[in-house]
C-alpha cells in the first residue's frame, strides 16, 4: 500500500498529459484527486504512529547487492509525508490554475506529479539505495521543472546550476550512503536507528563529511545557497512546492533523519549551527535587498533553512521540538505566501514590491490568505509561528549561556519578519498603484490552497494540544531517537523567551519602516562581492574551457601524432611490467643448430633493415620479398608446410601488387625525418621491440599448456577422418573461422575493385573539396 | 631456439614502429606489412618450435606416432596470412586512389577530411 502511495504519482505523470487534454478546464483539480487520495491514507496512519508504531514495507530489488525497495513510516516521515501530499494537492490544483492555456501545460503536471513520487519516495525509504535514487529523482525532476521555460536562457542557466549542485551533492551522498551501509552494518535505515550512533567507528567522519555535503547542497545551505534563488525562474507553482515547502527540506530531512545515527559529536554540535546560523543571516540579508517577492521569499527559504540546520545541529529536546514545530508552521505559510504571490504577479503582471499596494480591496481572499501566511512568518500570536519562535528561543538560551546562538537567531528573526510584512501585508494595504494588468481576483484554484494552508497555520495554534500530541511529537521523537513530549503552550509564560520575541518584533518592525534605506545600503554593500553564483558560472565556464583544450591538444588531427600517442601508451603497458618484474633477459644461449637456420634468421632480420634504409622503390619492393620469403622459410624449417606454401603465395602476389602500386606513385620511400625526431622515434621503437622480446622470453621460459594441442591431435583422424591436423583444424574445428577469413577476403577484393574502378569525378579533388565547404558555410 | 626467435620478432616490432611514424604513408604502410609477418612469427615462436615434423597422421595410425609441431598456431597463423594479405593489398589500392585524388602521401598534408581549424575559427 505504501508502494502505491510512492509510486502512483510516477504513473500517473505518464499519463497526466492525456488526463489534461480531456478534463482540460478542470484538469487541475482532477489530476489534484491522487495527491489529495495520498493525503488521506498518511492522515488515517497518523493515530497509529503517534502511538510510537512504525510502519515498514520491502520487497527484493537487486538481492544480490542487498538493495531492497523498501519504506518505513515513523513520525519524521509520515509528517513529511503529509506535508508532500497535502500541499501537492493544493499545487497541482494551482497549477491548473495558474498556468491555464500555456501550451505545454500538461507536460507540467506529469513533472510535478513525478516530483511528488520522488519526493514521497525520498521521506518513505528505509533502505539506503532506495533513499539515493529518489533523492537523484527529485533533483532530476527539479531540474526539468526549473527549466520548464526552456526559451530563456536564464531558466537553462537556473536549472543547470540546480543540477549541477544538488546533483554534486548528490554524489557525496552515495559515497557517505554507502560508507554508513558498511559501517553501520545494515543498508535498512530502520536497523541502523535500532542499532544507534555509529560515532565510534572510524569511517564516522567521512560519512558526515558526505552526507553533510548532500544535505546542504540540496538544502540550500552557505556557500551552496546561491541555486535556490535562481531557481524561482520556474513558474511560481514550483517555487511554492518545490523551493519552500519540500525538495529544499530533503537536506533537512536527512541531517533529522540521521541525527540519531550521526548526531550528537562534537563536529556535530558544531558544524551545523555555524553554518545554520551563517545561512540565516546571509538568507535574510541578500532577501531584504531584493524587490521582487519571489526573490525574497526564496531568500528567506535559504535563512528558514539555515535556522532549521543550526536547530538540528543544537540536538536538544527543545531544540528538536522547535525544529520540527518551525518546519511544519514554515510549510505551511511559506508555501501559502508563494501561492499569493504567483496569484499577485497573475492577476498584477508584476511581482515588484514598490509596485504593490492596496490590491486588498480587488483581491480580498488572497490578500486574506497572504495576510494569515504573512502574521504566522511574523510569529505573532495565535499563529502556530508564534509557538515555534518561542520555542526556538527556550532552545538556544538553554543551549548556550553566551548568547551568540540566540542573537543570530533575534537578527535574523527579525529581519525575517520585516521581509514577511513586506510580502505578506505591504501589497494589499494602502493605495492602489497603477500595475502592468488590470488587478483582478483569480480563481479559487488560485487562492484556495493559500488560504487553506493559512487557515491551518492559525488552527494548529490554537488546538496546540492535538499538534503537539499527533505532529509534533512524534516527529520529534524520530529525530530524536528519543522519546521527546515538550508541551507546548499558546499562552506564552512571561519569562525570557517571550520578552526576546517582543524584541524580535520590535526590532522586526524598525527593520519594516526603514525598508528603503536598509536596501539600499545592502545592495551597495553587496553589490561589488564577488559570490558563489558567479564563481559557479566561472566554474562551469572554465570546465568548457579545459575540456575544450584538453580536446585539442588529444585530438590534433595530425595521424603522427596519434599513432606517437598510442605507441607510447604500448611501450609503457608493455616495458612497465618488464621492469616492475625484471623480465629484462641478461644472456641469450645460442642453441646448437645448422648454421643455415641461423641464415634464415638474419636473412629476416637483413631484409627488414633493408626496407628501412630502402632509398628506392625497387629497394623497397626487394626488401619485402626478402623478409617475406625467410618467414616462410622459417617456417619450412619448423615443421610447418602449410605456413610456408600460403606464405610463398602471399609474398608474391604481395610483391606483385606492391609492385604494380608503388610504380605509379611517385614516392621518395626514404623518410625525411630531422634528427632529433629520429631519436625519439628510434627510442620508441627499440623500447617497444625489446619489451616485445623480453615478454616473449619470459612466457617461453614457462611451460605450455597443450591441451587443445592434445585434443586436435587425438582426434582429428577419429572424429574428422583427416590426417593433416592443421587443414582439420581450418575446415572442421574451426571451420566457421575459415568462412569468415574467406568472407573478409572477398570483401577486401570487393572494396578494392569498387576503389579501382570508381569514376575519377567521383573522388573529387582538393579544389573541388574547398569549393563546397565554402558553399555550405 | 625459441630465444633467438624472440629476439628477431623483437627487431621486426622496432622496425615496424619506426616506419609507422614516418609522414609518409607508403612507409606506414610497408610497416603493416612488416607487422603482420612479426605478429605471425611471434605467435608461431609461443607455440613452441619443433624442427622438421610436420603435424600429420601418419598412414595406419588413427593419432601421430612421434612427437610432432604444434598444430594449433600454424592454423592461426594460416588464417591471419590470408586476412593480412587482403588488408595489405586493399590498403595499397586505397593508398593509391588517395594519391591520385589528393596528389600527396604525405600524412600531414593528406587533411582534407580534417582541416587545420584557424584559431580565430574562421
Amino acid at each position: 500500500m505504501i508502494a502505491i502511495a510512492v509510486l502512483s504519482g510516477f504513473v500517473l505523470a505518464v499519463f497526466a498529459p492525456f488526463v489534461h487534454r480531456l478534463t482540460k478546464p478542470l484538469s487541475g483539480w482532477v489530476l489534484a484527486a491522487l495527491p489529495a487520495a495520498i493525503f488521506f491514507y498518511f492522515v488515517q496512519m497518523m493515530p497509529q504512529i503517534a502511538h510510537g508504531e512504525t510502519v515498514r514495507a520491502a520487497w527484493d530489488w537487486v538481492p544480490s547487492f542487498g538493495v531492497t525497495l523498501s519504506f518505513y513510516v515513523d513520525g519524521l516521515s509520515l509528517i513529511f509525508a503529509l506535508l508532500i501530499s497535502g500541499i501537492g494537492a493544493f499545487i497541482v490544483a494551482y497549477a491548473g490554475g495558474y498556468l491555464k492555456g500555456h501550451k505545454d501545460h500538461g507536460r507540467f503536471m506529469g513533472f510535478i506529479l513525478a516530483f511528488m513520487g520522488s519526493m514521497l519516495g525520498l521521506v518513505l525509504a528505509d533502505n539506503l539505495i532506495t533513499l539515493f535514487v529518489f533523492w537523484e529523482l527529485t533533483s532530476i525532476t527539479s531540474f526539468l521543472l526549473i527549466g520548464f521555460n526552456h526559451d530563456k536562457p536564464r531558466s537553462r542557466r537556473a536549472a543547470i546550476q540546480a543540477l549541477v549542485v544538488t546533483g554534486g551533492g548528490g554524489l557525496a551522498l552515495l559515497g557517505g550512503l554507502l560508507l554508513l551501509g558498511v559501517a553501520g552494518g545494515s543498508f535498512e535505515l530502520s536497523e541502523l536507528l535500532a542499532s544507534g550512533s555509529i560515532a565510534e567507528n572510524p569511517y564516522y567522519l567521512p560519512i558526515f563529511l558526505l552526507v553533510l555535503a548532500g544535505a546542504f547542497t540540496k538544502s540550500a545551505q552557505v556557500p551552496f545557497h546561491f541555486w535556490l534563488p535562481n531557481a524561482m525562474e520556474a513558474p511560481t507553482p514550483v517555487s511554492a512546492y518545490l523551493h519552500s515547502a519540500t525538495m529544499v527540506k530533503a537536506g533537512v530531512y536527512l541531517l533529522a533523519r540521521m541525527n540519531p545515527i550521526l548526531g550528537g559529536t562534537d563536529i556535530w554540535e558544531l558544524v551545523l549551527p555555524v553554518f545554520g546560523g551563517i545561512t540565516l543571516l546571509t538568507g535574510t540579508l541578500l532577501g531584504l535587498r531584493q524587490t521582487d517577492v519571489k526573490q525574497i521569499l526564496a531568500y528567506t527559504t535559504v535563512a528558514s533553512l539555515g535556522l532549521l540546520v543550526m536547530l538540528i545541529g543544537i540536538g536538544t529536546d527543545v531544540a528538536i521540538t522547535a525544529a520540527v514545530l518551525y518546519l511544519i508552521s514554515h510549510a505551511l505559510f511559506k508555501g501559502g505566501l508563494f501561492m499569493v504571490a504567483g496569484s499577485i504577479d497573475h492577476s498584477t503582471g508584476t511581482r515588484e514590491t514598490v509596485r504593490l499596494s492596496g490590491l486588498g480591496k480587488v483581491m480580498p481572499l488572497t490578500a486574506l490568505a497572504g495576510l494569515l501566511a504573512g502574521l504566522s512568518m511574523m510569529g505573532i500570536w495565535p499563529f502556530f509561528g508564534f509557538i515555534a519562535k518561542e520555542v526556538i528561543y527556550e532552545a538556544t538560551l538553554h543551549h548556550d549561556p553566551r548568547m551568540w546562538i540566540t542573537a543570530v537567531a533575534i537578527i535574523g528573526n527579525s529581519l525575517m519578519l520585516a521581509a514577511a510584512a513586506l510580502v505578506g501585508l505591504r501589497p494589499f494595504f494602502g493605495k492602489l498603484l497603477q500595475t502592468p494588468k488590470e488587478p483582478h481576483e483569480g480563481s479559487p484554484s488560485l487562492w484556495l490552497g493559500a488560504l487553506t494552508l493559512g487557515v491551518l497555520g492559525v488552527v494548529f495554534g490554537m488546538m496546540s494540544h492535538f499538534s503537539g500530541e499527533y505532529l509534533v511529537a512524534p516527529m520529534a521523537s524520530a529525530i530524536g531517537g528519543r522519546d521527546i513530549h515538550t508541551a507546548l503552550h499558546l499562552w506564552p509564560e512571561v519569562s525570557l523567551p517571550l520578552a526576546l520575541s517582543g524584541v524580535t518584533i520590535f526590532l522586526g518592525f524598525i527593520w519594516f519602516w526603514q525598508i528603503d534605506h536598509l536596501r539600499s545600503l545592502l545592495y551597495a554593500a553587496t553589490q561589488r562581492l564577488w559570490g558563489p553564483d558567479h564563481g559557479s558560472d566561472q566554474f562551469l565556464a572554465a570546465l568548457v574551457r579545459v575540456s575544450k583544450n584538453l580536446t585539442g591538444l588529444l585530438q590534433t588531427g595530425r595521424l603522427n601524432f596519434y599513432i606517437t600517442f598510442t605507441l607510447t601508451m604500448l611501450a609503457l603497458t608493455l616495458g612497465i611490467p618488464v621492469i616492475a618484474y625484471g623480465l629484462l633477459p641478461t644472456s641469450i644461449v645460442l642453441p646448437d643448430v645448422a648454421l643455415h637456420i641461423y641464415g634464415v634468421f638474419g636473412l629476416t632480420v637483413v631484409g627488414a633493415l633493408a626496407l628501412l634504409f630502402a632509398r628506392s622503390r625497387l629497394q623497397a619492393i626487394l626488401s619485402m620479398g626478402v623478409t617475406g620469403f625467410s618467414v616462410a622459410l622459417i617456417f619450412l624449417i619448423f615443421g610447418a608446410p602449410d605456413l610456408a606454401f600460403t606464405q610463398f603465395m602471399v609474398e608474391t602476389l604481395s610483391v606483385v601488387i606492391i609492385a604494380l602500386v608503388l610504380l605509379r606513385l611517385p614516392v621518395d620511400t626514404y623518410d625525411r625525418r630531422d634528427f632529433l625526431p629520429s631519436l625519439r622515434d628510434a627510442g620508441l621503437a627499440i623500447s617497444i621491440g625489446v619489451a616485445f622480446t623480453s615478454i616473449m622470453m619470459a612466457i617461453g621460459a614457462e611451460p605450455l599448456d597443450l591441451t587443445l594441442t592434445e585434443y586436435f591431435a587425438a582426434n582429428s583422424y577419429l572424429e574428422a577422418h583427416g590426417r593433416n591436423i592443421v587443414n582439420v583444424i581450418l575446415v572442421d574445428f574451426r571451420a566457421l573461422d575459415t568462412l569468415g577469413e574467406i568472407a573478409v577476403v572477398l570483401v577486401a577484393g570487393l572494396a578494392a575493385l569498387a576503389l579501382i574502378k570508381v569514376r575519377d569525378g567521383i573522388l573529387t579533388s582538393p579544389d573541388a573539396n574547398r569549393v563546397t565547404r565554402e558553399d555550405e558555410a | 631456439m625459441e630465444p633467438i626467435l624472440a629476439v628477431v620478432v623483437g627487431i621486426l616490432f622496432a622496425i615496424t614502429v619506426f616506419l609507422f611514424l614516418s609522414r609518409s604513408y607508403v612507409r606506414i604502410i610497408l610497416g603493416i606489412f612488416l607487422l603482420s609477418n612479426a605478429t605471425h612469427l611471434l605467435i608461431f615462436t609461443m607455440g613452441g618450435l619443433t624442427l622438421e615434423v610436420p603435424p600429420l597422421i601418419p598412414p595406419g595410425a588413427t593419432v601421430p606416432t612421434e612427437a610432432i609441431a604444434n598444430p594449433l598456431p600454424q592454423a592461426l597463423i594460416l588464417t591471419a596470412i590470408v586476412i593480412s594479405f587482403a588488408l595489405f593489398a586493399f590498403l595499397l589500392v586505397l593508398t593509391y586512389r588517395a594519391y591520385q585524388a589528393l596528389h600527396t602521401v604525405d600524412v600531414d598534408e593528406m587533411r582534407d577530411a580534417e582541416p587545420l581549424v584557424e584559431e580565430d575559427g574562421a
